[in-house]
């Protein structure tokens, strides 16, 4: 069981060693990107059917117990944050192999690739916020990597922006921690739960504005998120992808996680604040999206706007607005990686990312138009797609909490969602190719388009059949609203019956 | 019902298939699936008649308590059956009418689609699956515009439509998740059954308003009617199909479907009165400044929603029953008008009616198609729609107002009846861009077999009355409603009225030619009222974003990391003052030592020399000092390990520092930007200083829990065999940390590899076209 836990993230971690030495060989250098990508889906597949099963599980590395160890904690979130990425890793793997260019792999993209989702999966899984730290750490320098990889001027540019600014959440972060760890005399998430409620709950809530700045910059909220349009449609697509998708979601999960174990002392105050900023950073980013005319850049800024709604399910800070804001992660996260990979395909074909430079598409690839219609559609929110769905339950959850005027502005965000969306559908798909574009003939590679199909699948499934989904929600809603189980597991029972005397159970 | 539905779906996605293998003939074959439905729900009638109406509930989402719940009771037996009946017509229209377009296959996708889904509509018994078929509808409606989708146009005439239905649906779906928390339940017919619960709730006036918005848009009733004409750039069998006889009618649906639920209030009654009020009259009077065919019998078509909408808001027996049958009749003179002005066009080469004239030889059949429909249309005997509308004024009798709006509004369908059905075809000399000839019979049968309906439901209304009619009233009305349907009414005032209504429109025809001319060159090129609010509205939106995309997208990094820090000090001062976050600090210089200020006073000084310094060198040594400075801190607080790891880092950076900088070109160190910026980043950046400094304070003001470090201490050497303690904690008690960060400097060394190495793919031909125009314009 220990073994399965560890695995997402030391089975990359030596996937990319191996890789390493193989430098150069780029054909057996693919063979096993790939498939080791497969394998640790498969595990990730294993690790969220075990917690279904058995409950929360908890490795204690080195044999200490926690809190004086590191603990590796997978309840339902974390599992199913590591499946996720398991399924990223795999789709952008196999696209990879057409779009990517050998130059970059000579530079070491592979093993770069499988570093990144080691860190990520480092991210969900760890019990323990200094740990926490470490994985962003990671996460950020191979992603930072895999940025500027190729030293294009763009990439350069963007790539200053994106590390000045996560670094400088990296610092707060560890300020915050070293400031928590003096308050608290400890590390372990499921201790501090435990511990921060004798701090007092002025100076527990003003740390826990460090922490949401560290986090929300890495989730990319407003008004920290400038880094996110200014570089995520430099790299090539199947690395903007993988950032679309998932980069963000370590930052709104953690901001999850912490926003619901550890700062809570104060929830009319901090949830009342994510509130807030959460309906701002969905107008913000919508309107970003609006002005612009590049299909990267419009995506990435409905990055921005999409977190809104995941951190407005978090603000509601009830089982279903919880929940709610894991099931819109989700969609999100395949919606939009997958736009991602779709607008690789229509730049084979077209040759560019440029609206004004695209077209004719409808015409000459339904297939491709097909697929755009199934993600672009579920992202802004339209039944029965994925997105329908998860708009409509952070919605439910927001008339739950009575919060109208959040509803009304997610609303309407999603009609402006449409209008991007529609944008790039007019541009590319339905005009003429503008004169001097010719679409390049014969079909894109099938290894481009397996990956997107099995997205969209995705997005159809949870669409179409979304009870399972929303059963693992549920669940996930529960947890994270009462985080006993998660203090039981990882300290024992004596310090759960602590916790709930404490009054943390909600 | 759901197989019935997946049929639907099933077939839509096999028909491009079909059509592949077909080709011309396929529309014949398709048909029949529509056929087959329209006898499934023929086969019904009997026992929704008898008051049963068929129910089927599968379980689809329960945590959300959202199910596959069909109920057809009569109101959604008359719906099933106009968009199963009139959809088989229009599967063969579009065969012939679109007979050679290479975009057939997808055509037919999206028609069955459109269908599966409208029939979804009317049969859902749960909120939330009626508003998944809606959006459905709305969504095959914008792919049926844009059609032709190389037109700008069109294009943008299938946004506009999207929009304005989904900005609506918006709404609705607002409305039904409030109306679900009101009444606990998403199930339609349980809503029905608990009218007083909804009613009398709080919330009330707003669910209905939100509702209301999602039918007013989808049923383009003014403020939102503009979209509808516009649609008209679909093609024929669409604007027939969706645009007249089923899709628009999806609003006055709803509000039927609803009306025992929320009507019967004053709010009901005013806000669908005066808007369906404002419908007719806006229609009718825009109705005046058309030519276009099709566009005519657009703006009729609103008139008679606006009708719908009225009639519902009334609420009487006798207006509701006028409702069905007004509906029933519309839908089956509308549809083959606008199949017959789409044959005109197909085979004559135009919609201006002022450009057509005699095809009534060449085009025979189509005329009679069009004539019989265009009497119904007109509201003359013996047609349905005769009976529709005397039984309209008959619901209004007592509101002269909205009465006399009707006949005015009633005059102008004649004229367009006339402009559409008669002008046209009638006369001796032929005026046509084309040569005309008569359509193929696919295009025949469909206008040819709904007229003739319209006729025998009008000579004989008790076809319909008993199993389509009164069980369709009765839903509407919640109660049973036994009513009898003629022909010849007697000599009543409705008669008269009918007589007054066609009097004007016949003078208004007659005149057509004299008046319009002038209208047109007055008030053709006005755009005001809402669309042009709609348009400005996007304007000023797309600007607004534009502006504020500029304002908060710097470019500068500057700005990045000063808008980080202030968010940063301004949040979390924030909240330190208003919630006592700093009430442990503890202000207790007492017991330093005078060199201890003395480092404090040597690192604050290398720091004011790093802020004031043009010069590089002078910088990295200054700060090269603060480290040093920090590090001696380290020493004397009894940090000896920390300390000397300190001084290595920093004896490194700054060598490795020096070294970089010297090479750079001698700009890069100019202080940008004026005075007031460096003074706000300092400011900033010290309030930043005196944040950490304060909280630092704050959390050292509390008792220390070392409960870590005496675990540390006491288990390091017997149970993980290493004295230093920090080695230990580094190598075993937090090994993956230790782990990670090894990892981290690793993948940062491949990463300045990587850096250091040249650019991309100079004279790389395969990587010269993967990055045509790469990234970031």
């Amino acid at each position: 069981m220990s073994a399965l836990l560890v695995a997402p993230v030391v089975w990359p971690l030596a996937t990319a060693a191996i890789l390493v030495l193989l430098q150069g060989r780029l054909p057996i250098q693919r063979t096993l990107s790939t498939a080791s990508a497969a394998v640790q889906l498969a595990l990730a597949a294993v690790l969220l059917a075990r917690v279904a099963t058995q409950g929360i599980l908890v490795v204690q590395f080195g044999g200490w117990d926690a809190p004086f160890g590191i603990s590796f904690v997978a309840d339902h979130l974390s599992a199913v944050m590591v499946l996720v990425n398991g399924i990223m890793g795999t789709a952008v793997a196999v696209y990879a192999l057409r779009d990517l260019d050998a130059d970059r792999e000579r530079l070491g993209y592979h093993p770069m690739f499988h570093v990144l989702l080691a860190g990520v999966n480092g991210a969900f899984l760890t019990g323990d916020l200094f740990n926490l730290y470490v994985w962003f750490e990671l996460l950020l320098i191979a992603s930072f990597v895999l940025l500027t990889l190729g030293n294009r001027r763009e990439q350069l540019e963007g790539g200053i922006k994106y590390v000045a600014a996560n670094l400088v959440a990296s610092m707060l972060l560890l300020t915050g921690i070293g400031l928590l760890y003096g308050a608290t005399g400890t590390l372990n998430m499921a201790d501090l739960a435990l511990k921060l409620p004798l701090v007092p709950d002025g100076l527990a809530t003003t740390l826990a504005m460090i922490f949401l700045v560290a986090f929300g910059i890495k989730a990319a909220i407003f008004p920290l998120f400038f880094w996110l349009p200014a570089s995520y449609h430099t790299p090539p697509v199947a690395i903007s992808a993988l950032f679309g998708g998932m980069l963000t979601k370590v930052g709104v999960y953690a901001l999850l996680r912490g926003f619901t174990l550890l700062f809570v002392a104060d929830v009319a105050l901090t949830h009342g604040l994510l509130a807030w900023i959460a309906g701002i950073t969905m107008v913000v980013g919508v309107l970003g999206a609006a002005a612009q005319t590049e299909f990267r850049k419009i995506l990435s800024f409905h990055i921005v706007s999409q977190i809104g709604y995941m951190v407005m399910g978090l603000a509601f800070f009830t089982p279903l607005g919880l929940g709610g804001a894991v099931f819109y992660m989700v969609h999100n996260i395949f919606a939009k990686a997958n736009l991602f990979l779709i607008a690789g395909i229509a730049r084979w074909y077209a040759g560019s990312f440029e609206l004004k430079k695209l077209g004719g598409l409808y015409r000459h690839r339904p297939l491709l138009a097909v697929l755009f219609v199934i993600a672009a559609f579920s992202l802004a929110g339209f039944p029965p797609l994925s997105g329908f769905w998860a708009k409509l339950v952070v919605i439910r959850a927001g008339f739950e909490v009575q919060a109208w005027p959040l509803v009304a502005v997610s609303l309407s965000v999603g009609l402006l969602t449409l209008y991007s969306m529609t944008k790039i559908w007019l541009a590319a798909f339905w005009s003429p190719a503008p004169a001097g574009v010719e679409l390049r003939a014969g079909p894109a590679p099938a290894l481009l388009y397996a990956p997107v199909v099995a997205l969209a699948l995705l997005t159809l499934a949870m669409g179409f059949a979304s009870a399972p989904f929303f059963a693992l929600a549920e669940r996930i809603g529960a947890e994270l609203t009462d985080p006993t189980g998660y203090v039981r597991a990882v300290l024992g029972e004596a310090a759960a019956a602590a916790f709930v005397a404490q009054g943390g159970a909600r | 019902m759901l197989i019935a539905l997946l049929l639907a779906f099933g077939a839509a996605l096999v028909a491009p298939w079909v059509t592949g293998r077909l080709g011309r003939s396929a529309g014949w074959l398709l048909a029949l699936l529509p056929a087959g439905l329209t006898l499934y729900f023929l086969s019904l009638g009997p026992r929704v008649a008898a008051g049963e109406p068929l129910v089927q509930r599968v379980s689809w989402v329960p945590q959300l308590g959202v199910e596959l719940a069909f109920r057809v009771d009569g109101l959604a037996l008359l719906f099933g059956l106009l968009i199963a009946g009139i959809g088989t017509f229009v599967a063969v229209y579009a065969g012939g009418y679109l007979a050679g377009d290479r975009q057939l296959p997808r055509f037919y996708l999206l028609l069955f689609s459109f269908m599966a889904a409208m029939l979804g509509v009317v049969t859902s018994d749960d909120l939330i699956l009626l508003f998944v078929f809606w959006e459905l509808t709305s969504i095959t409606s914008f792919f049926l515009i844009g059609f032709q989708h190389e037109s700008e146009e069109s294009r943008a005439n299938a946004l506009q439509g999207l929009f304005v239905t989904a900005g609506g649906g918006l709404a609705m779906l607002a409305g039904f998740v409030l109306l679900g928390s009101m009444a606990g339940t998403y199930r339609i017919s349980e809503l029905l059954a608990s009218p007083a619960v909804l009613v009398e709730h709080p919330a009330y006036p707003l669910a209905l308003a939100l509702v209301a918005l999602g039918a007013f848009t989808k049923s383009a009733q003014w403020p939102f009617h503009f979209w509808l004409p516009n649609a008209m750039a679909a093609p024929a069998p669409v604007s027939s199909y969706l645009h007249s006889a089923t899709m628009v009618k999806a609003g006055v649906y709803l509000l039927a479907r609803l009306a025992p639920a929320l009507g019967g209030t004053p709010q009901w009654f005013w806000l669908l009165t005066l808007v369906g009020g404002a419908t007719v009259l806006a229609a009718t009077l825009l109705t005046l400044l058309q030519r276009d065919s099709k566009r005519l019998l657009a703006y009729s078509t609103i008139v008679a929603l606006g009708t719908m909408v009225l009639l519902i808001g009334v609420g009487t027996p006798a207006a509701i029953k006028a409702m069905v049958v007004f509906l029933f009749a519309h839908a089956l003179y509308k549809a083959p008008l606008f199949m017959a002005a789409g044959s005109v066009d197909h085979e004559a080469g135009s919609r201006d009616v002022t450009r057509l004239a005699g095809l009534g030889r060449s085009m025979p059949w189509t005329w009679l198609a069009a004539g019989l429909a265009g009497i119904s249309a007109a509201g003359l005997p013996p047609m349905l729609g005769f009976i529709g509308k005397e039984l309209a004024y008959e619901g209004l009798m007592g509101a002269p107002w909205l009465l006399a709006g009707l006949i005015a509004a009633g005059a102008v369908l004649l004229l367009v009846a006339v402009q559409v059905a008669w002008v046209p075809f009638a006369g001796r000399t032929v005026r046509a861009p084309k040569a005309p000839h008569e359509a193929p019979p696919s295009m025949l049968v469909g206008p040819l077999a709904l007229a003739a309906l319209g006729l025998t439901f009008g000579l004989v209304p008790g076809l319909v009355q008993d199993g389509l009619m009164r069980p369709a009233a009765a839903a509407v009305l919640g109660a049973p409603y036994a009513f009898d349907l003629y022909l010849w009414h007697g000599l009543t005032l409705a008669l008269g009225l009918s007589l007054l209504t066609v009097s004007l429109g016949v003078a208004l025809a007659a005149t057509w030619r004299r008046w319009q001319p002038l209208l047109l060159a007055r008030f053709g090129g006005v755009r005001v009222g809402p669309v042009a609010v709609y348009e400005g509205g996007w304007r000023w939106l797309l600007r607004f974003a534009a502006l504020q995309t500029r304002f908060v997208q710097s470019d500068d990094l500057r700005h990045h990391l000063t808008i980080i820090v202030a968010f940063t000090v301004a949040l979390t001062g924030g909240v330190a003052l208003w919630r006592g976050g700093l009430e442990s600090m503890v202000w207790a210089p007492s017991g330093a030592y005078l060199h201890e200020f003395l480092y404090f006073a040597v690192i604050l000084l290398a720091t004011a020399t790093v802020v004031r310094s043009h010069s590089r060198l002078v910088v990295i040594t200054s700060l090269g000092v603060v480290g040093f400075g920090v590090a001696f801190v380290f020493v004397l607080f009894a940090a000896p390990d920390l300390a000397i790891t300190q001084f290595l880092v920093d004896t490194l950076v700054v060598i490795i520092a020096a070294l970089v900088l010297i090479r750079l070109p001698s700009s890069a160190l100019r202080g940008e930007g004026g005075r007031d910026i460096r003074w706000l980043s300092g400011a900033v950046a010290i309030a930043g200083g005196a944040l950490i400094t304060g909280l630092l304070l704050a959390v050292t003001g509390l008792p220390f829990d070392g409960a870590l470090t005496r675990f540390f201490e006491a288990n390091s050497y017997p149970a993980a065999n290493g004295r230093n303690i920090v080695n230990v904690i580094l190598v075993d008690f937090r090994a993956v940390d230790t782990l990670a960060e090894v990892v981290v400097l690793a993948v940062a060394a491949g990463g300045v590899g990587a850096l250091l190495r040249r650019r991309l793919g100079r004279g790389d031909a395969d990587a010269a076209r993967r990055e045509p125009d790469g990234g970031a314009q």
